[in-house]
């Protein structure tokens, strides 16, 4: 499973309430969802995500809520992966089931904005095309990543291969 | 071993030790309002449903409807509670999920509860495994009463020192984020020694309620002692002030003597970290015989409907009306920004709730301070930052 795209840098401790406000929770289209990622952090977001589908950040991403819409916006507003320095646990957890790669990297601070990168989900590695640089990540559990190529928990039950 | 050893290793039917990833059944499944998404995804799988006894559903979060979404959402709930005969049913008029699932005792020692709510960690203060999960993950616990987790890690946490007056729990937990920070628990269980195991239930809630704040997958209290721990911290509170989570993150924590002063808006009293009797008792104890500020919002939304009737009886209602309090009904109303005394840009709120992060309770230019209810009540009167000690 290869990802390629550019980037949008975000810093520490994003929390689900700036990627998906609590005003917009009572929505359950995904589609709908999407239009409010980022709403409280990043006006200019979803001209960014035209081109950038790589979100990197720093440590404790989406912190807070336990709330699956800050995954579920960010995948249908059209983000592929997101790599952090560190996840908030409910997140990452979310992101998987909603067939979101996360991915975590120590080399974070080496990625800038707009830099183009190709993930290798399976092997573990990303390549910052625009540095010519490669980041080792620890590849994710083989269980994990039958439900991302699933495409989500749901999918992934769906196929009948309910061994969670 | 670990209280979350021991519960994981039972649950699983396992040894279960620290990094180890297993596949546990659980005692509850807990969700509120989002139960409309579970119900989704839980129909698009297609399985049937496990655990119809095991599941709660408690409308809190934006009750009574606010929008006709909320209502549609609230309808489809309570026709699917119908269709399944799920029993463990709390429609609007009971309170706050997590208040509910305690008092309503579906919560005891060595339990493995999920819900779909982040505070879920609230229930370690009875020593029950407890997590929050995503609607997701929670339509594929209907269909299979399981879940995987990875056994988490444990911090120890001691508190010693004897709490000085006007100091509270809510001032305890805020002071250990500030050391610990946002991030300082992620993945990890906590279990909490010292002075917080004579507290009373309700303040070990609000300790395992926040310690979400710093990451904690669990936060427990009645553990045994034995470890291992993967670190241990003490904390003295002997010479504590109360402490204030400025914004716009919770480990942002500040002594009052450097925030007192500062002019606020609204003051919010209640929510699932603070809003039980003994909260309420305090803030009218405060309260009583006095007005709040002019320009100053007081809102006050107990966690339950028991607490509620019981403030009535007590008297307390009665107090913060006649200070120039609004009361209004169980509920996440405004801790969530969803609605029930929303923020406009730049104004500022001193609250009891659990979180300050930027448009948390209104628009993003808006301010918020987390306090214990004691500051809340003092800053009412006040309408600014103000130390609760004076008063007590």
């Amino acid at each position: 499973m290869l990802i390629k795209s550019k980037v949008i840098k975000y810093g520490d401790n994003i929390n689900t309430d700036v990627i998906y406000p609590g005003r917009y929770l009572e929505i359950i289209d995904a589609n709908e969802m999407a239009k409010h990622a980022m709403e409280d952090l990043d006006e200019k977001f979803h001209e960014k995500v035209k081109e950038a589908k790589i979100i990197v950040a720093g440590k404790n991403f989406g912190c807070g809520s336990s709330r699956e819409q800050a995954a579920t916006c960010l995948k249908y507003a059209g983000i592929e992966a997101i790599i952090a320095k560190s996840f908030a646990r409910i997140f990452f957890r979310n992101a998987i089931n909603k067939g979101l790669v996360a991915i975590e990297c120590k080399d974070v601070d080496k990625i800038n904005e707009g830099d183009e990168l190709e993930i290798d989900v399976e092997k573990g590695e990303i390549k910052n095309l625009t540095k010519n640089e490669i980041y080792g990540v620890k590849p994710l559990p083989p269980f994990l990543l039958k439900i991302i190529k699933a495409g989500g928990l749901i999918e992934y039950l769906k196929e009948g291969k309910n061994e969670v | 071993m670990t209280l979350a050893e021991k519960i994981l290793s039972e649950k699983s039917g396992m040894k279960a030790e620290a990094g180890d990833i297993v596949e546990a059944s659980i005692d509850k499944a807990m969700s509120h309002d989002n139960a409309a998404l579970v119900i989704k995804y839980f129909e698009e799988i297609g399985m049937p449903l496990k655990i119809a006894d095991k599941i709660v559903i408690i409308l809190d979060h934006r009750v009574p409807a606010n929008t006709i979404k909320t209502a549609e959402a609230h309808k489809r709930i309570r026709e699917f509670v119908s269709k399944y005969k799920i029993k463990n049913f709390y429609d609007i008029n009971y309170g706050i999920c997590h208040q509910v699932m305690i008092e309503e005792g579906h919560v005891s020692k060595g339990m493995l509860i999920v819900g779909t709510d982040s505070h879920t960690t609230s229930y370690g203060a009875l020593g029950a495994f407890s997590t929050g999960i995503g609607a997701t993950e929670m339509a594929s616990v209907w269909a299979t009463g399981k879940i995987w987790l990875k056994v988490p890690e444990t911090y120890k946490i001691t508190i010693t020192g004897e709490l000085p007056k006007g100091v509270f729990a809510k001032d305890i937990i805020l002071h250990i984020i500030g050391e610990l920070k946002a991030d300082g628990v992620n993945y990890k269980a906590c279990e909490y020694y010292g002075i917080v195991e004579e507290m009373a239930l309700a303040d070990k809630i609000t300790i395992a309620n926040m310690s979400m704040e710093m990451g904690a997958k669990a936060a427990l209290f009645g553990g045994d002692n034995e470890g291992p721990y993967e670190k241990e911290f003490e904390f003295d509170v002997s010479e504590l002030s109360p402490q204030i989570a400025c914004p716009h993150s919770v480990d942002n924590v500040k002594s009052i003597e450097d925030v007192e002063g500062k002019e606020i808006n609204q003051a919010v009293l209640g929510s699932c970290t603070n809003g039980r009797i003994e909260d309420l008792r305090i803030a009218a104890k405060i309260l009583e015989g006095r007005k709040i500020a002019d320009d100053v919002r007081f809102l006050i939304f107990p966690a339950s409907m028991k607490i509620y009737r019981e403030a009535l009886k007590e008297g307390l209602i009665d107090i913060f009306i006649q200070a120039g309090g609004v009361v209004m009904n169980p509920g996440c109303g405004p801790c969530l920004g969803a609605h029930e005394g929303i923020l406009a840009s730049n104004e500022v709120a001193i609250t009891s709730t659990n979180r300050n992060f930027k448009g948390r309770m209104g628009s993003k230019e808006a301010e918020i301070y987390l306090a214990s209810p004691a500051t809340v009540a003092a800053s009412a009167i006040e309408g600014k930052i103000a130390d609760p000690r004076k008063y007590l």
